[in-house]
């Protein structure tokens, strides 16, 4: 049997999520196929044809699929679905959107955010903002996964795959996309970032947090994150948010700033290479799990820091 | 619009839990459990649109063990009108849940369903879309505003890199994120009228849904636990064991 990975593009290019799922999907053994549904989308058939391991791509090209709207792409996803044992998708905001509607479609049991395969039917899943690890057996003919994606190696190329040209599904109709605002930056993705700097309720406003880390951001070329209390502050979007309820990120160095270390923010940063962390309060329990703790005031150390490299 | 509101029992979002001994599971004896924070926005939002005579009967529902009317009393004293529990002793995973709720929705033609994005024990983040999908509704996940017309609703939601305004017709199924709105804490005068609204009881097979486990949990295990480092004196110390122990700069 085959395995069928959504491909996550806005219609231009791959993104980088769907390389990791490629990986995971390699793991679970059998011919991987790759879906890109979008509208003039004919530029990323060929990127996801490139990536390695990648045996078919499968095109479905219509202007119902511009905006992907998870009504459409799961109607035409149950359609492909009898050819398929598994059918996976990243675990990013349009992964977890559209897969479950996928799995209630063909009756199956969805298994979340996998970070390990250790067989066909059997998958590892943190559960409880991570403070413990499931492992989980599937019985569904169909098994639908989530992928974790800094759980797994991001495929390369070399691939060679042949690209077909699928029937569009039906046009719901059931939504309509009125807009989106996206954040233009010239920052690395904070999921995929090396390095990530992230801040916390302890840089006390929005212009703090700006003037202080994005020096240091600057210097070393790294993504900007956040913890929930520095989102619902209203400091930062909450797209910044690194945790259980934002973005899982493992770059190999996250420099946690004014960020005190809740379960739920560890969720998504301890799988970091290395961890650092600068907090004036030396009982914070971010300082648990920080390769190196640094206890000073923020304001000044940031700087210096900055400064430093 | 009536407005139907699923809510979960889980563990206080505060308590770290432990892992049981023997890899079945975590440890919840004398557990601190509370209302899934999620669903707590999602409840707050229905009562919201009723204050705003946007909505005329908010009924919230769980599924789960007899306990699971706590989190349906906090939810009625929060301002919802009447509740259904879905009484089982099984593990109900999301599917399952999915279900329960498409039968529920048939029989009370509810024209919005406000659910939370997960919830915080499993993180499975599956419901809502699996209803919408057996309902054949749209979906609208993990939003931050909710402005209601006429035949549709208009929301902006959170998606990788910002924001996102779609139209959704009604019917349809929505899940909120944290920041749609700030839920209020159930006075104890609400708290005592909450106890007399009504609370009805039924099972699963009522509804002719087979809860049966799908997935099996063969093994839970502690993550590997990451040791602390060491407590540097100043910032260019720092930068020398960035540069040269860690290497990572």
């Amino acid at each position: 049997m085959a395995i069928l990975v959504i491909a996550e593009h806005d219609n231009a290019a791959l993104k980088a999520a769907t390389l990791n799922t490629v990986t995971a999907a390699a793991k679970i053994g059998g011919d991987v196929h790759v879906l890109v549904a979008g509208a003039n989308v004919a530029a990323v058939g060929q990127a996801a044809a490139k990536v390695a391991g990648v045996a078919k791509v499968l095109v479905a090209d219509a202007p119902h699929y511009e905006a992907q709207t998870p009504e459409n792409l799961a109607a035409l996803v149950q359609g492909l679905s009898s050819g398929y044992s598994h059918i996976l998708a990243p675990a990013t905001s349009a992964g977890k959107n559209v897969a479950p509607r996928i799995a209630a479609l063909v009756d199956s049991a969805q298994v979340s955010d996998v970070v390990a395969v250790q067989a066909p039917d059997t998958f590892v899943r943190p559960i409880y903002a991570g403070n413990a690890l499931a492992t989980v057996k599937s019985a569904d003919p169909i098994k639908v996964l989530t992928v974790r994606t800094t759980a797994f190696e991001a495929a390369g190329e070399g691939g060679a795959a042949g690209v077909d040209a699928v029937a569009a599904g039906p046009d719901l109709g059931l939504t309509k996309l009125v807009g989106r605002e996206l954040v233009k930056s010239a920052r690395p993705e904070l999921a995929a970032a090396k390095i990530v700097v992230s801040g916390g309720r302890g840089l006390g406003s929005g212009d703090n947090y700006r003037n202080v880390l994005e020096p240091l951001a600057d210097k070393l070329s790294a993504a900007l994150g956040a913890s929930r209390a520095a989102v619902d502050a209203g400091f930062v979007p909450n797209d910044y948010q690194v945790g259980q309820t934002g973005k899982i990120v493992a770059p190999q160095l996250y420099i946690a700033i004014g960020i005190s270390g809740q379960i739920q923010h560890l969720a998504g940063m301890k799988d970091s290479k290395v961890i650092v962390a600068i907090n004036k309060d030396s009982e914070a329990p971010i300082f648990q799990v920080a390769d190196f703790g640094l206890v000073a005031d923020l304001f000044t150390a940031v700087p210096e820091l900055a400064a430093a490299l | 619009m009536k407005i139907l509101v699923p809510v979960k029992r889980v563990v206080d979002p505060n308590v770290k839990v432990r892992v049981k001994a023997d890899g079945s599971g975590v440890d919840l004896t004398s557990v601190k459990m509370s209302m899934n924070p999620f669903d707590e926005i999602a409840v707050e939002e229905a009562v919201r649109l009723k204050e705003a005579g946007k909505a005329t009967e908010i009924v919230v529902v769980s599924a789960g063990i007899a306990a699971a009317q706590d989190a349906l009393r906090t939810a009625l004293a929060m301002g919802a009108d009447r509740a259904i529990l879905v009484d089982t002793d099984a593990e109900v995973q999301p599917l399952a849940v999915a279900k329960i709720l498409k039968a529920l929705v048939d029989k009370e033609q509810p024209k919005l369903v406000i659910a939370g994005k997960q919830a915080i024990d499993d993180d499975s983040n599956q419901t809502g879309q699996m209803l919408a999908a057996l309902l054949g509704w749209p979906q609208a996940t993990f939003i931050s505003k909710l402005v209601p017309g006429a035949d549709d609703i208009t929301i902006t939601r959170e998606i990788d890199g910002g924001l996102e305004q779609l139209a959704v017709k009604l019917p349809a199924v929505v899940t909120v994120d944290l920041r749609l709105n700030e839920p209020r804490y159930a006075t104890l005068p609400n708290i005592m009228k909450a106890k007399k609204k009504p609370l009805e009881t039924v099972k699963p097979a009522d509804l002719g849904v087979d809860v049966t486990p799908r997935l099996t949990i063969l093994k839970v295990a502690e993550p590997p636990t990451r040791s602390a480092g060491v407590i540097v004196s100043d910032v260019a110390q720092l930068v020398d064991k960035l540069k040269n122990v860690a290497k990572v700069i």
